[in-house]
């Protein structure tokens, strides 16, 4: 193995986490602030994924794909939250997990009736083709470098958001205290909707980046969401610093896992036989991770102080 | 037993499911009987998720995990049964279904006391998010472990035989399913009545005080967590059996979020309603499935609809609100 495949590797996993980080912070604000758990959040990264697909297809231009899912991604949680998630705040955690998973359903099946079975596919746009050069004679495409810049501008821009403004103070105190900011006249219903918008318009973010890499298919939000939970239960759920962190390491150990578990399998067993039980183990490796982390930290890295 | 009207609600579906597989036996329909089957083995394995979740208040998103690891148990006993090559230590493989529930059953019990035991640490959503993390482990593993199949699953060549029966038939296989449904709803209640299933439900109810009591909550909990997994396994080992296929599909989350609906949609710690549940949810999927390819739509706006307006599930409806508890 060179250092060059390393390194790309290492790319590949940081560009995976930045994916999961733009998840896991829509999911963490959002049960952070309205102790809700959201499974329906995947639905909105393959709301933000068809959105950027189907407008690219019919416009050519991949930006204004990117602008509509950050609007269908929005729209579409601000009215589910209006709709549906408003009235499970007060609910218990089974409540909220069901009616969310009866959300899932109808966004699956209704995606899959308006756009059929067959995955769409997007194009990297032009601004953004072809590769650099890493040391040691290889090349890494610029577009996953380009998605690593929106990851970090991302989580500087929410850190700004949340640490800096106005809204953030409100998102903070609502975290802390939500009976006291509504008793200080803060319209907390509308502070709820507008949080629910911005954690879906990160999703949607996401799906509609990672589309070109990958076929946008019904389904595609799932195993991410799942991800997107181990990511927050390392971080502690409620920490967007945690869910930064967690999910690089969640991108990287799984990316490096793949490469190496079977690699150093090989020293002990055939490589056939290496492969096999290297690829079964390196597909565990996150939930090993987490599991480890669980046993020593039961509330994640960062939990929040409060709660 | 007094005849409340929860009771007189419980024997009616129990008859029911009964009398509609006979009825369609002799009317030469056996797809009803399996349709009855399924009903049965999916009433099992939410009656095992009852345990944790209802009885327990552990809102469990992983029981697909045991649910597929039963399914694995079956399938891969049988196929080393068929090939005739030793499974470990010079073990045979086995198509006796006493024999591999019993497989299955301590399989799903060793590997829930292991995730039960780091899961049940935690509590609230940090419980749910690590059951669901922990059963897609298992479901990777399963995915990417070529020896039994891997993503295209197992067949079972010929359903397992019980001792004294021809499983093949539809009717016997039922028969089958419906008594050990049966003896799992009647442990349930054992369970229940007992000094360890109340103190499962006081650690729902209020863990300071069944700490204060001197029970440690978290004993309790890893014990009715083990036994739910078990009961669980026992049903996929029969589902296993019913198509006589297993994939890791029966380890996927959908799967744990199915067994999740089948008890809210029957009525959330009662002693039928997963069977109210699992007759309901196989109902609606049949009809619906019937008038439409979209039924999933429907069924997600049903199961909202339940959750938002109806709580309590169809016991509820049909039997009224539960005393306490």
């Amino acid at each position: 193995m060179t250092i060059s495949l390393a390194l790309e590797q290492l790319l590949n996993g940081i560009q995976l986490g930045v994916m999961l980080f733009l998840m896991s912070a829509g999911l963490t604000l959002i049960f952070g602030v309205m102790g809700l758990i959201n499974l329906a959040h995947g639905s909105l990264y393959m709301v933000g994924a068809f959105a950027c697909a189907a407008v690219a297809a019919l416009t050519g231009s991949f930006w204004l794909g990117l602008v509509a899912s950050l609007a269908c991604a929005a729209a579409a949680g601000a009215i589910v939250e209006l709709l549906v998630i408003r009235r499970l705040y007060d609910r218990d955690h089974l409540d909220q997990v069901l009616a969310t998973f009866a959300l899932i359903l109808i966004f699956s099946e209704g995606t899959r009736w308006l756009f059929g079975s067959f995955p769409l596919y997007l194009d990297i746009p032009p601004l953004l083709q072809g590769a650099v050069a890493l040391p040691g004679d290889a090349t890494y495409p610029v577009y996953r470098l380009a998605i690593i810049a929106v990851g970090a501008l991302v989580a500087l821009g929410l850190y700004l958001l949340i640490g800096k403004t106005r809204l953030g103070m409100r998102i903070r105190a609502g975290e802390s205290d939500r009976e006291m900011i509504g008793a200080l006249g803060v319209d907390i219903r509308t502070l709820y909707t507008l949080v629910f918008a911005l954690g879906s318009a990160l999703a949607g973010l996401a799906g509609a980046i990672v589309g070109p890499l990958q076929s946008v298919q019904v389904g595609m939000g799932e195993p991410v969401l799942i991800l997107a939970f181990v990511v927050i239960v390392i971080g502690g759920i409620g920490s967007i610093k945690g869910a930064l962190i967690g999910a690089l390491l969640v991108g990287i150990t799984d990316t490096l896992g793949r490469l190496l578990l079977p690699q150093l399998l090989t020293l002990f067993m055939d490589p056939s036989q290496a492969g096999m039980i290297g690829g079964a183990a390196a597909s565990m490796l996150i939930y090993v991770v987490m599991a480890v982390i669980l046993s020593v930290k039961p509330r994640g890295l960062f939990p929040p102080a409060h709660a | 037993m007094v005849l409340t009207r929860e009771n007189a609600v419980n024997l009616t579906l129990a008859v029911l499911l009964l009398a509609v597989p006979l009825i369609a036996s002799a009317l030469g329909q056996p797809f009803y009987v399996t349709l009855a089957t399924r009903i049965a083995i999916l009433a099992l394995a939410a009656l095992g998720l009852n345990l944790a979740l209802g009885l327990g208040g552990m809102v469990s998103f992983g029981h697909a995990a045991f649910f597929g690891i039963g399914g694995y148990a079956a399938g891969i006993l049988a196929s080393h049964a068929l090939s005739g090559e030793p499974l470990l230590f010079d073990l045979p493989g086995t198509a006796q279904m006493p024999i591999i529930w019993l497989v299955a059953v301590i399989a799903a019990g060793l590997v829930a006391l292991a995730i039960g035991a780091l899961s049940l640490r935690t509590s609230g959503v940090y419980f749910i998010m690590i059951t669901l993390a922990f059963a897609q482990m298992v479901y990777y593993f399963a995915i990417s472990w070529p020896a039994y199949g891997g993503e295209d699953g197992l067949s079972i060549a010929v359903r397992n035989q019980f001792p004294g029966t021809n499983t093949m038939r539809p009717l016997n296989f039922f028969f089958v399913a419906y008594a050990v449904l049966l003896a799992g709803i009647g442990l349930f209640a054992l369970i229940r009545a007992s000094r360890f299933g109340a103190a499962l439900a006081a650690t729902r109810q209020n863990e300071i005080r069944v700490a204060a009591l001197g029970i440690d909550p978290y004993r309790i909990r890893l014990a009715g967590f083990v036994i739910s997994a078990m009961i669980t396994a026992l049903a996929g080992a029969l589902y296993a059996d019913l198509n006589r296929f297993v994939s890791p599909s029966m380890l996927a989350w959908h799967m744990s979020g199915e067994l999740i609906v089948l008890i809210i949609l029957g009525g959330t710690g009662r002693l039928f309603g997963p069977l109210a549940g699992a007759a309901l949810y196989v109902a609606f999927e049949f009809a619906l499935g019937g008038l439409t390819e979209r039924w999933q739509f429907f069924l997600g706006l049903i199961l909202l609809g339940v959750v938002l307006f109806a709580r309590g599930g169809l016991l509820g409806l049909l039997a009224g609100k539960t005393k306490h508890g």
